[in-house]
């Protein structure tokens, strides 16, 4: 019992760390990425490792909430990336460009500068 | 009973004050509103008040009865109430009736004075607040209610003496009036607040003061006593706070006869005898009114003598007239005050309504000699003007007699030998100057520009008449025993007389023959220098007395300047480089940090997303090491 405890634990932990550079790497991708699609990308990496956390609790704790709730998640994602690529071939019909950069509509920079 | 009539006293002038003012704004702004519509309403306040009075000073014949009414609780400061109280006892329905009586007067001849003025209504509107401002000093039944007529009495006279506010120098005027004024009621306050912390305790009306008065420590009695009576002086222009009175006549005339003759500068007057139980106490302070009184009489008097405005020579010998209402209410006799106080509004208004006929028929001169010969253009207003002269000279039977003769009675009965002489040496010069302005304006033959004079019509002339009545017979109310007569003045406010003197019948006839040979010799100086004057060149004068003693260089090299010193020290160092640095570098640090900030919101997707992680990692950081 007590061995299985142990390794119980030693695999939550793997997860976790998984879990944590899956979430570094979208971060990572998402502030050093112009491109959109990348952008994206890297925000649904992050999400899925804030999933895998979820997951990895709900077994160590046997419990099923956590498992509803990556459940959820992923049915949100889905409903969401549906609006975000939809958003991104009206701003990149706008634009002409994928470059996050370009979109800067609401900047305050001049005015700020008054 | 009938006592909030007491209120309407007061408010009567207040409403219509009101109303003057909305109509004058209606007025300038919209439609004008007919002159006659200001008259009625102006007028008819101060009569309507008069009637009032009237009623009241009936029910008070041949009773001692004090009519008392609280109108509304105005402060209430953790148990300790203040009311919108009104007294009327025997002094201040006298008072309210010659106010209420001389003020309509003058208001009537204020209405033909200014009838061509373009702030009719404004003027009227100042006039009645004034009114309503006089009555509530008056009417009031505690120091602080007296204080708030004291105050708009201040403020209405500071508004009319700047009413030709085009006119920098009459703004100046105004301007000194109300900042010595200011001096005084620091005064006035000061005696309150001592007043208050010592004798308060049991209600701060007059009548619980009096009660609350004898347990009072003696030192603090003459403080206060004296502190009351630095406000006395600012008000009624007594030394050294008197700067004011002269300058107040850049203001229309009607406004120097109501305000700066017969009402306002009595007030300090009327303070000193509402506040008799206190000056009871302290005849030491009394004494030193009395002789600050005799001093500016006399003081006044002698600058009187070499002026040559019509208007300054009036307001000097206001002043010296206030001197000796001062002797008398200083030694106790607050009956011979007031009745030189009630004889006084009726030729001092007079005065100053003839001076403002003649100036008005003289298409505004004031210069006495470049008049002259006014005598048979202006009969009736010489004749007004003659019996105003002779009642202020102090020959019987006019009103200035038996009122000054009682002044100099008391200065003598009470063993002040020194102010009686300085009250004889006083009346000469009254004498003097008086019939100097008579002989130059009505007799003298200088006025050789045969311009037609203004025609003067009958709103100004019939009050002249109605108060030459008045300052003929005015006096008799205050006849001594010795002639015959009843002293009905000091019966009626016999109840707190302080000291009955004593003086042999014989004393009497002598000083009463001292008066008159005073009077006599002071008019026979004018009349040898004066009469039928021929003043082909306007006489220039100079010299100390012509320059008013200097008095206002003095005051504006030691005080004016040494404040105006200090002001631009704090305007141009302390504000420049102590206040402007801190609130200027205040917003300075605002701008440059918004500044620096705004660089932050830079359209950066990227960055702002990194400064979010930033903040998330902060905030778990801190929830997770503090908050577990």
């Amino acid at each position: 019992m007590q061995e299985k405890e142990a390794l119980m634990a030693d695999s939550l932990l793997s997860y976790i760390a998984l879990a944590m550079i899956l979430f570094s790497i979208g971060f990572l991708g998402v502030i050093a990425r112009k491109n959109i699609f990348i952008v994206y990308m890297s925000i649904e990496l992050m999400l899925n490792a804030i999933n895998l956390i979820f997951i990895a609790l709900g077994r160590y704790y046997e419990s099923m909430q956590p498992q509803v709730i990556a459940l959820i998640i992923i049915a949100i994602a889905a409903a969401e990336a549906a609006v975000f690529l939809s958003l991104i071939v009206v701003l990149y019909r706008k634009k002409k460009s994928l470059n996050s950069d370009v979109f800067n509509v609401l900047n305050q920079k001049d005015a700020a500068h008054e | 009973m009938s006592n909030f009539l007491l209120a309407w006293i007061v408010l009567i002038p207040l409403l219509s004050s009101a109303a003057l003012g909305l109509m004058y704004l209606f007025s300038i702004k919209i439609v004008k509103i007919p002159n006659i519509v200001f008259t009625l309403i102006g007028v008819s306040a101060p009569f309507a008040s008069f009637w009032i009075a009237t009623t009241f000073f009936l029910q008070m014949i041949g009773n001692s009865e004090i009519f008392l009414y609280k109108a509304y609780r105005w402060l209430g400061v953790d148990g300790y109430d203040i009311d919108m109280g009104f007294m009327a006892d025997k002094l201040s329905i006298f008072m309210v009736l010659f106010i209420t009586f001389v003020g309509g007067l003058i208001h009537l001849y204020a209405s033909g004075y200014m009838k061509n003025d373009d702030g009719y209504g404004k003027f009227f509107f100042y006039f009645n607040l004034f009114i309503a401002s006089m009555l509530l000093l008056v009417l009031a039944d505690s120091p602080i209610i007296m204080f708030i007529g004291w105050e708009g009495v201040g403020v209405c006279s500071y508004f009319l003496i700047s009413y030709y506010y085009e006119d920098e120098k009459n703004v100046q005027a105004g301007n000194k009036a109300f900042i010595a004024n200011r001096v005084g009621d620091l005064g006035f306050i000061i005696a309150m607040i001592t007043m208050f912390y010592y004798a308060g305790a049991n209600g701060f009306d007059y009548i619980n003061l009096e009660a609350s008065m004898a347990s009072v420590p003696p030192d603090v009695l003459t403080f206060i006593g004296l502190a009351l009576f630095v406000g006395a002086i600012g008000k009624s222009a007594q030394i050294p706070l008197f700067v004011w009175l002269p300058d107040a006549m850049a203001g229309p005339t009607p406004v120097s006869a109501l305000i700066h003759a017969a009402t306002m500068v009595t007030a300090g007057v009327y303070m000193v005898a509402r506040f008799h139980f206190l000056y009871d106490l302290i005849p030491d302070v009394g004494l030193i009114i009395a002789y600050v009184g005799a001093f500016s009489a006399l003081f006044a008097a002698v600058i009187a003598t070499k002026q040559t405005d019509i208007k300054k020579i009036l307001a000097y010998s206001t002043m010296s007239q206030l001197g000796y209402m001062f002797i008398a209410v200083g030694l106790g006799g607050y009956s011979v005050g007031i009745f030189h106080v009630f004889t006084h509004a009726f030729f001092k208004a007079l005065l100053f309504m003839g001076a403002g006929a003649v100036i008005v028929a003289l298409h505004h001169e004031q210069n006495i000699f470049k008049m002259g010969g006014m005598k048979n253009k202006t009969p009736l207003v010489y004749f007004t003007m003659l019996i105003a002269t002779l009642a202020i000279a102090g020959i019987p039977p006019f009103a200035g007699f038996f009122s000054k003769d009682e002044i100099l009675l008391t200065a003598f009965g009470s063993g002040e030998y020194l102010i009686w002489i300085m009250g004889v040496v006083t009346a000469v010069l009254t004498a003097y100057y008086m019939f100097r302005l008579l002989f130059v304006v009505f007799h003298g033959s200088n006025y050789k520009e045969e311009r037609k004079l203004h025609a003067l019509n009958k709103s100004i002339t019939m009050p002249l008449v109605i108060l030459a009545m008045g300052s003929m017979f005015a006096g008799l109310i205050g006849v001594p025993e010795l002639l015959g007569g009843h002293n009905l003045i000091g019966i009626w406010l016999s109840d707190w007389r302080n000291s009955s003197l004593h003086v042999a019948h014989d004393t009497e006839f002598i000083l009463m023959a001292v008066n008159i040979l005073a009077a006599i010799v002071g008019i026979s100086i004018a009349y040898k220098k004066f009469f039928k004057y021929d003043m082909k060149i306007v006489p220039q004068y100079e010299g100390m007395i012509w320059n008013k003693f200097y008095i206002d260089e003095i005051y504006d090299r030691f005080i004016v300047q040494k404040i105006k010193k200090i002001s631009i020290f704090i305007s141009y160092k302390v504000d420049v480089n102590i206040i402007d640095m801190v609130v200027m570098g205040l917003s300075r640090s605002f701008i440059r940090g918004g500044h620096f900030i705004s660089k932050l919101q830079n359209a950066n997707t990227r960055f702002y997303a990194f400064t979010m992680l930033i903040g998330i990692s902060v905030i778990s950081t801190y929830l997770i090491m503090v908050m577990r």
